[in-house]
């Protein structure tokens, strides 16, 4: 991964760009320097993980955050959230998570912190086990071992954020051959008025386990949010993936899922984003035996003058396996949305099959859209396609709804839930009503 | 209930309609014919309020009020439809639910309650059953996969289900083979009442052999230049549009 842009000749293509530090840089490292200590797990780890921000956040000048410049997008740092208190655990056992008790297995992070008191510990399935990071962290555990296995790149500021400052999160094992039916949701919930809450799990998904994993983010509020989920599927594993981003209007998220694949395992993954002010979803996904395949899927919806980035980078490092991923974004207002794919096939990963495809719907004068795929192909037997295309809305489809006594506002909600209902109905059942939902209360308050 | 007067018509480059003057009065059928480019889908788009047109003189009223200032949705729920001569495809956009909002459209627009849902499924299947529309086309995305002739049933079903005071049938005929044409004429016989009038815009005398007009027109170089009887429409079957071409 180059940190400096090259020439095409390879050669660096001017003295790295050192920029002084920003007054958010500079809290991030005093930050880092206060939450070492409190945070649970060796200090020296956590040191290794934060060793990429010392240099700052990344600029436009290096690729990977060319449209998403964290250098001059992140004006300030929060503090770290204390763990939730009594009152907000009550409020959000009233009503603060997209699925209930009887829909799914639910694992809840109020503020970054595991709570017991609203997870369904006590109902686990056979074959799933759960373990809080935080616990592991502060006791010793042996699925430690495996944070980092997963294929997320260490120097990554998204991940070195999450690595560096979580306190909590949680471990998952899918015991070989487990049929996990019901959803496991991994709820992020933030309480308060502005803080920054970080958190990463793990699921270590043994040989032919299946289940399907739910991650939410909400809560009102402006913070700074991050996750890193890591997952490791065994051979046959399958995995479903569905991310729900409803964070307030004036948080920061930063999240990054990780996915290591053995053979003939899978995963299918679907992202929802529409909150946030500023937001990055990160996705690495490498193939690590044949025959596996990986399905990512993305709605991103954009209002007001929101900034939501989508990075996928598939690693094809072995031959035979299949990736698919299709984003589609909506934006309206000054929000701007940016999708980078990249798709690299390693010189022995014949046989690849990567299809990538992205499609921008611009509501406004003022939307932006970024799209860059890249495909780094090193083998000759492999098929490979990609399309990025943007459009506005077809005025002729407008007409004829107009046509039929529809007025605009309610022809451009269906001609919007029309674009996006491809990608959303391919949610898993128990989970669909929820990401409609996402989508239907964006159209609700665009009007 | 639809007067124009000297309506002068433009696209950036060129004018269409120049100087068109035309009386339809509730419960008449008034056929449109002419040579292509002669401004008939021209007049039948600037009726519906398509975009893109200017109107650089003359007007239209429809029911005693200047159509030519409203938009094309207000049109439509006041009473106007226009059968369009290529149905537009919308993929995920269900027909069933592309149905029901405009419904629901046209309703609220004379101050009505939206339908429930078994009086919408109750008109949708009765209008559907007698112009052989099927329920796997219902449940279709809007004419996703449908052939020319379901596009232009479909069409007929909106304007059964809609029920306008005032439809405009864009070559409505065009790529139907004589079986489909019957139905859709059908379609529309069915739907002649004393209080609704048709506009037939058609480039061929053949649907008014199933569609009897009240009158017939001849529209050349952007006017109305001859106006008579049905009869009208079997001299120009047999003569053709030569005796109408338009004087340079």
């Amino acid at each position: 991964m180059p940190t400096t842009p090259r020439s095409p000749e390879g050669r660096p293509a001017a003295a790295p760009v050192m920029p002084i530090r920003t007054p958010a840089e500079t809290a991030l490292v005093e930050a880092f320097a206060l939450a070492r200590e409190r945070l649970p797990g060796d200090p020296d780890v956590r040191a290794r993980a934060f060793a990429p921000l010392e240099k700052g956040l990344p600029h436009r000048r290096i690729e990977e955050w060319k449209y998403t410049d964290l250098h001059a997008l992140l004006r300030e740092v929060k503090p770290l959230a204390a763990p939730p208190d009594a009152a907000a655990v009550k409020a959000i056992r009233k009503g603060g998570l997209p699925l209930g008790k009887a829909e799914a297995i639910r694992l809840v992070l109020v503020n970054g912190s595991f709570v017991p008191a609203l997870s369904d510990l006590d109902a686990l399935p056979a074959g799933v086990e759960v373990v809080p990071l935080g616990r592991a962290l502060a006791e010793g555990q042996p699925w430690l071992a495996r944070l980092g296995e997963a294929g997320a790149p260490a120097d990554n500021a998204a991940v070195a954020l999450a690595a560096a400052f979580a306190g909590d999160g949680v471990m998952i094992r899918l015991a070989a051959g487990a049929e996990v039916e019901r959803p496991i949701l991994l709820a992020h919930v933030q309480q308060g008025d502005g803080h920054a809450a970080y958190a990463r799990s793990l699921v270590i998904a043994e040989a032919r386990a299946s289940a399907t994993l739910v991650e939410s983010h909400s809560g009102p509020g402006a913070h700074q949010t991050g996750s890193l989920l890591e997952i490791l599927a065994g051979q046959g594993a399958s995995l479903r993936h569905v991310k729900l981003q409803g964070e307030a209007a004036g948080t920061v998220h930063l999240a990054t899922l990780a996915v290591r694949l053995d053979a003939a395992a899978a995963i299918d993954s679907l992202v929802v984003e529409r909150g946030a002010a500023l937001a990055r979803q990160q996705m690495f996904v490498t193939f690590a035996g044949e025959g596996a395949r990986a399905a990512l899927k993305g709605v991103t919806l954009a209002g007001g003058i929101r900034h939501l980035d989508t990075t996928a980078v598939i690693d094809h490092a072995v031959p035979g396996c299949i990736s698919t991923e299709q984003f589609k974004a909506v934006i309206d207002g000054r929000a701007r949305a940016v999708f980078q794919g990249r798709i690299n096939v390693a010189p022995r990963a014949q046989k690849t099959d990567a299809r990538m495809v992205m499609r921008a719907l611009m509501l406004s004068e003022g939307s932006e859209a970024d799209l860059k795929p890249e495909l780094w192909i090193n083998a000759d037997d492999v098929q490979c396609a990609h399309g990025a295309t943007a459009s506005a809305i077809d005025e002729e489809q407008i007409f004829y709804l107009a046509a039929r006594g529809i007025p605009r506002p309610e022809a451009e909600t269906m001609l919007v839930e029309a674009f996006v209902a491809e990608v959303l109905d391919a949610a898993p059942e128990a989970v669909r009503a929820a990401a409609r939902a996402l989508a239907a209360t964006w159209l609700k308050e665009r009007d | 209930m639809l007067a124009i007067q000297n309506l002068h018509v433009r696209i950036p480059d060129r004018e269409i309609l120049k100087g068109l003057d035309l009386d339809v009065r509730a419960g008449e059928v008034h056929a449109i014919m002419g040579p292509n480019g002669s401004g008939k889908s021209t007049l039948a788009s600037v009726l519906a309020g398509k975009p893109g047109y200017e109107v650089t003189a003359g007007g239209a009223t429809f029911e005693g009020e200047d159509l030519l200032a409203l938009p094309a949705d207000e049109r439509a729920r006041r009473g106007i439809f226009l059968a369009f001569q290529y149905p537009l495809e919308i993929p995920g956009v269900a027909n069933m639910t592309f149905l029901k909002a405009a419904m629901n459209a046209r309703r609220r627009g004379q101050g009505e309650k939206d339908l429930t849902t078994p009086e919408f499924m109750k008109q949708v299947r009765t209008s559907a059953d007698s112009l052989g529309i099927t329920q796997e086309m219902l449940r279709r995305a809007l004419n996703v996969g449908f052939s020319g002739g379901e596009k232009k049933r479909n069409e007929i079903l909106q304007m059964a289900l809609l029920e306008p005071r005032l439809a405009i049938l864009d070559e409505t005929d065009s790529g139907l083979d004589i079986d489909a044409l019957k139905v859709v004429a059908d379609g529309v016989n069915r739907l002649r009442a004393p209080g609704r009038a048709f506009l037939v815009i058609t480039h061929y005398q053949r649907l008014l052999n199933y569609i009897v007009p009240d009158a017939v027109h001849v529209l050349s170089g952007g006017r109305i230049v001859r106006s008579g009887g049905p009869e009208l429409a079997l001299e120009l079957e047999e003569r053709g549009y030569a005796d109408y071409a338009e004087v340079a």
